[in-house]
């Protein structure tokens, strides 16, 4: 800090504690409803501390689910989305530093036209080919699957851009000591590239981990049936109940518990997580 | 073991650049050869080469007798050390070592052997278990070398290697280099910039420049005999004096009306004169007497000296306007503008032709 | 683009190197694509039974469509409020972390964990939040003698998805913006105060406009976010009502394309989307470029 100005110091704290509190005053209030049960929430104010059911409460919808709602235990969405999750943040790494490392490190016609495809996929969000993405996976069989819930969403510009970002810091001559060294192409990736964009990986795994758990609109087209229902696209069933008063209690267990692997997964890589962030957007 | 040459051998870059334009060079088995010439004369190019980092336009690159122009780098049986050292940062000083042996599956014990071995010759085994970046300047240079070693190949290829370190340290592991080349007797070839390096390196030494062979020589050939005016120019600090001979209705001529004038004769129209910073001598400037026998004068006025301790440059034109630089014992205390007498031996006078920059013998 | 001097030789290996990504791209992405814009120029009758070829039909019909022209609107009003409310707490925020000393990486942390929060679940935690009957905030305005009912109001129904949407996006903001500030050399700050800056002025004269390429690129993730990313919230607690109230442009085209299924105009929507952020991606390059010049 320039200079002293405890009234300022004192401001900034201020500041940050109620900007700390009310990003988390949201989610108290999610967690002291999910620990009540249904009566709690007739009339009148909602209760904002915690009471006796969390136990309960959380036991019935990881191992039970809403059934009136036809939701499947949250035990098995939460599964479906770790699988989805991981295969797209493991498809998406695999695939981009395959074709990071062509386009870098080799020369061949129609390179520039395969970077371009590959760039245009940029523009092309999932969500603005919806209906057409839809027809295709459904064309294929693959509704209701794993594979169609994560492969439409691996191929991405961002990740090969990063990847190609990446190999091109890494000088030259680290290459051409390999290349005396002996080692052919698939050689140097494996021993050379990838050990040295191991952090890279790493900070991208955090960022596509989040993006794959996250995904809401795919898995609510794609999975019409309960058994492949995601955690995060789960809990609309349980909202969308016509005509009668939500279960909050089970609904914030729900959303709680879909909310916290992605949570917990970003307090531990903190620190990966915000270079990945912002070295994605380079 | 193994003798390099080169025949015919050209570079052209696929823009159209000619980075190395038609150089033939016969480098003996376990010798070290110098290139050295200022960036871009394609020493560098000429290096990658023969390790087979860039593909060969034109000409026959041949190592131990066999042509490897189309050899890929790993088969050619040479090892290279970096400029930038090239060190892989994920793997210890051992796997950096050992790397280039086990992608040729040499056995295990082998290469264990092989490395502390290196690692011995080159002080480095406390540092075996280390990362690269855990290293100094010194000892990344060190494991660099060591990692050529391990190879035990036939030809060392130098890019170079020890511009990254400090002038001190410079200085010290081109001794060392010196003596483990000799105690290896491995060919090797060193490119560097640097005349000084390269001259105190050399058992053969290639100058180059704007991508031709100026000359090859032993150091001290190159130092006598400079072949070109580039060569005159480029190697020795401070550079040889190079001063266009005057002419009169007589011919061309050197040194003052008045004082000693040497006569030249020679087939070429114009003549460039080159005499060494140290072979000019200065005395008090009478005209009309020269004060050294036999020896060529002519007037120089002082325009500024440098003292470096054990001696002085003094730097000055000549009546026609050239500058000159000349190197006197001790400290000289000469003002600006002081006029000179400044005498030279015509023994130690070198005569090029103006045109073309060669020397006349 | 950029190559590198060293380049390994071969067609068969850079070709298998790149077939799964050009494969997945050519099947998910190229191909839906084109689909949708062959779609845009058909037409289905209402039974399904025939298709007929309509040009640039679907388009016209669209600009002269008003429920599309009002969800156009209430798509800029959303994402802009999203975008100024999210970047402006998260500025704030990211200027305060800046300043501070002590605690600076747990302030951090109890700021940056909601970009982990999926956009749906923030829009149901706003949701129970802003419940009419037994919500917290619906509860304090009643005591303000403001009636809330965001099922009944749309204007009300709006605020609940702009808060949900940029309490969601502040930690991402957050992270640039810190990043942004922290690029900035003290020197520059510490020159401002030498020349008698204080702390306020600083901000506006020194660090806001060092700040300004952050504070575009973020510009355009928000936008790109609300536009697109948010569609979980508004399905999820809205239903795009009351009425039209809270239906964005991506919502219109899943409900238009799912529930409507008029195909013809749905992918004629998703055209229009694409075209917008091509649009968004070229001014960024180009921006990005120039940044990389200066």
């Amino acid at each position: 800090m320039v200079e002293r100005r405890p009234y300022l110091t004192v401001l900034t704290h201020l500041t940050l504690i109620l900007g700390a509190g009310l990003i988390a005053l949201p989610v108290w209030i999610a967690f002291a409803a999910s620990t009540h049960e249904a009566s709690d929430f007739l009339s009148g104010l909602m209760p904002l501390l915690p009471g006796d059911k969390l136990v309960e409460n959380y036991w019935k919808v990881l191992a039970h689910g809403e059934s009136s709602a036809g939701a499947p235990p949250i035990g098995l969405m939460l599964f479906n989305s770790t699988v989805m999750a991981l295969s797209i943040a493991v498809g998406k790494i695999a695939i981009s530093l395959l074709s990071a490392f062509a386009i870098v490190y080799f020369r061949f016609p129609l390179k520039m036209a395969a970077f371009w495809i590959i760039f245009l996929t940029l523009m092309l969000p999932v969500e603005v080919r919806i209906l057409p993405t839809y027809e295709v996976v459904a064309g294929l069989g693959l509704l209701n699957t794993y594979a169609g819930l994560s492969i439409p969403l691996i191929a991405s510009a961002t990740a090969t851009f990063l990847f190609r970002q990446v190999f091109l810091t890494i000088p030259d001559e680290l290459t051409e000591a390999a290349r005396i060294d002996g080692a052919g192409p698939m050689k140097f990736f494996r021993d050379i590239l990838i050990p040295l964009s191991r952090t890279n990986i790493a900070a991208l795994f955090v960022i596509l981990f989040i993006y794959g758990w996250n995904q809401y609109l795919w898995p609510l087209l794609v999975t019409t049936d309960a058994s492949h229902y995601t955690a995060v696209m789960g809990i609309q069933r349980m909202v969308a109940v016509p005509d009668s008063e939500p279960l909050w209690h089970l609904i914030m267990a729900t959303a709680i518990l879909a909310m916290l692997p992605p949570v917990v997964v970003i307090l531990l890589m903190q620190r990966l997580f915000v270079q990945g962030l912002i070295e994605q957007e380079k | 073991m193994a003798e390099v040459s080169l025949a015919q051998v050209r570079k052209i870059y696929p823009g159209g650049f000619e980075a190395v334009k038609t150089v033939d060079l016969a480098i003996e088995d376990g010798s070290l050869c110098v290139l050295v010439g200022p960036s871009g004369c394609g020493k560098s190019t000429l290096l990658r080469m023969i390790a087979g980092l860039e593909t060969v336009t034109e000409g026959t690159v041949t190592i131990g007798g066999l042509p490897v122009n189309d050899r890929e780098p790993a088969e050619r049986d040479i090892a290279m050390v970096f400029q930038s050292y090239a060190l892989y940062p994920h793997m210890s000083v051992y796997d950096n070592m050992a790397y280039g042996l086990r992608n040729r599956r040499t056995a295990k014990p082998e290469i264990e052997r092989r490395v502390r071995e290196a690692a011995g010759l080159l002080d480095i085994e406390a540092m075996l278990a280390r990362k690269p970046r855990q290293l100094s300047g010194g000892q990344r240079q060190r494991v660099a070398m060591g990692r050529a070693i391990v190879r035990e190949p036939k030809v060392f290829l130098f890019d170079e290697p020890l511009s990254n370190l400090d002038a001190k340290l410079r200085v010290q592991m081109r001794i060392e280099l010196k003596r483990l080349q000799r105690k290896l007797g491995t060919t090797s070839i060193y490119v560097t910039h640097d005349q000084l390096e390269a001259m105190t390196l050399a058992d053969q030494l290639v100058v180059m420049n704007a991508g031709r062979i100026e000359q090859i020589g032993t150091a001290m050939e190159v130092y006598e005999k400079p072949a070109t005016t580039f060569v005159a120019s480029f190697i020795g600090s401070p550079p040889m004096n190079l001063i266009p001979a005057a002419s009169d209705e007589n011919g061309q001529y050197f040194g003052e009306t008045g004082s000693r004038i040497l006569r030249l004769r020679s087939s070429a129209e114009r003549i460039v004169v080159g005499v060494r910073p140290e072979d000019i001598h200065l005395g008090e400037a009478h005209p009309g007497e020269a004060t050294e026998p036999d020896s060529v004068a002519f007037t120089v006025e002082v325009s500024g000296v440098e003292p470096i301790g054990a001696e002085s440059l003094v730097h000055g034109h000549t009546g026609q306007g050239h500058d000159l630089t000349i190197r006197v014992p001790g400290y000289a205390e000469f003002g600006a503008g002081r006029k000179l007498m400044a005498h030279a031996s015509p023994k130690t006078l070198h005569f090029f032709d103006a045109g073309n920059g060669r020397r006349i013998d | 683009m950029t190559d590198k001097r060293v380049s390994f030789s071969g067609l068969l290996l850079p070709a298998a190197l790149l077939a799964p990504q050009l494969a997945v791209t050519a099947v998910f992405f190229l191909w839906p694509a084109s689909q949708a814009v062959y779609q845009s120029l058909l037409r289905q009758d209402a039974f399904g039974l025939s298709v007929t070829f309509v040009g640039l039909d679907n388009f016209v019909r669209l600009f002269e469509d008003s429920s599309y022209l009002s969800s156009v609107q209430v798509t800029i009003v959303f994402s802009a409020a999203t975008a100024i409310l999210s970047m402006s707490a998260a500025l704030l925020f990211a200027v305060a972390a800046d300043r501070v000393l002590r605690g600076s990486t747990a302030y951090k942390t109890l700021l940056i964990w909601p970009y982990a929060v999926a956009p749906v679940l923030a829009g149901v935690l706003w949701w129970l939040m802003f419940n009419p009957s037994i919500g917290i905030i619906a509860y304090i305005l009643r005591g303000l003698g403001i009636s809330w009912n965001h099922v009944l109001d749309g204007d009300q129904a709006m605020i609940l998805i702009i808060v949900a949407a940029s309490w969601k996006q502040v930690s991402y903001n957050f992270v640039f913006f810190l990043a942004g500030l922290q690029s900035i050399p003290r020197s520059l700050i510490e020159a401002a105060a030498i020349d008698g800056a204080g702390p306020v002025k600083r901000f506006f004269t020194v660090t806001l406009p060092l700040l300004s390429p952050t504070s575009f690129f973020l510009a355009v993730v928000n936008l790109v976010y609300a536009f697109f990313d948010t569609f979980g919230i508004v399905h999820a607690t809205t239903n795009g009502g009351p009425g039209t109230a809270t239906t964005i442009l991506v919502y219109k085209v899943f409900k238009d394309g799912f529930i409507g299924l008029n195909l013809g105009s749905s992918a004629a929507q998703s055209v229009i989307l694409m075209l917008f952020v091509i649009a968004l991606t070229i001014i960024q390059f180009r921006f990005i470029e120039r940044r990389v010049h200066y």
